[in-house]
């Protein structure tokens, strides 16, 4: 089942956590458990300081790869609503780079389904960063922990 | 056949183009990289076996052996690092 009133967006805007949480049980008294997971731009990377940092994605491609984690997240679990959000551009430290939020009747399936939408969308989503550090800039490479993350939800 | 290809991201930078049309006489995923490694150069050097790189057809992430239909657009890129 795919939850009915997803949203997912990119955008160079800031996104407002408390606000995006509290649009999703708006008029609604059916949600028991809302997840939530804001990732942010670190001021440090592989021993570097990091100044800035900023967000390239695949316009099309990258709202296309977060509909379908959503879908497979809606497919496994139980899901009453579902938000994403990715920020692109450029970023400074403590920035918010991406929301991820997930609406259910009981909290082990919010919990899980934003944690498997995340892993999934280090590994699927096109977004690349490229990093501002002192001594220039660079791409950052992508982690194999970030592949075994993204793994451990094939098993059966 | 002719196939609109994207470019991002550190490849875009090496290759120097965000995007290109080329007319293409292959079937796979695997014969257009064959063909663009042919130019040599940082062609060759990023897309040599053994690189880290993604292909998408029509916005889709696919294997080498995967066929290109005609007019598809392709995109070539590094692995992800969202999030």
């Amino acid at each position: 089942m795919t939850p009915s009133p997803i949203k997912i967006r990119v955008q160079s805007e800031p996104f407002d956590l408390g606000a995006e949480v509290n649009a999703m049980s708006q008029g609604r008294t059916d949600i028991g458990a809302i997840a939530s997971f804001v990732g942010l731009a670190r001021d440090h990377n592989d021993g570097s300081g990091v100044s800035a940092m900023t967000l390239e994605h695949y316009p099309g491609m990258t709202e296309k790869a977060l509909a379908a984690l959503v879908d497979e997240a809606g497919a496994r679990w139980s899901l009453l609503d579902v938000t994403v959000i990715h920020r692109v551009g450029r970023l400074l430290p403590g920035d918010p780079i991406v929301l991820v939020a997930v609406a259910s009747s009981h909290r082990g399936e919010a919990f899980a389904a934003s944690e498997f939408i995340m892993d999934a969308l280090k590994t699927r989503a096109p977004f690349w960063k490229k990093e501002e550090t002192p001594e220039g800039e660079r791409w950052v490479e992508a982690r194999a922990s970030d592949d075994t993350a993204a793994e451990r939800w094939d098993a059966p | 056949m002719n196939l609109r290809i994207l470019y991002f991201a550190r490849l875009r930078e090496r290759f120097g183009a965000a995007e290109e049309s080329i007319a293409f006489d292959g079937v796979s995923v695997a014969d257009l990289i064959a063909t663009l490694q042919a130019r040599g150069g940082v062609w060759a050097e990023e897309l040599a076996a053994g690189r880290a790189f993604r292909v998408a057809v029509n916005q889709d992430i696919v294997a080498l052996d995967a066929a290109i239909p005609d007019g598809a657009e392709v995109a070539i890129f590094p692995p992800v690092t969202g999030g």
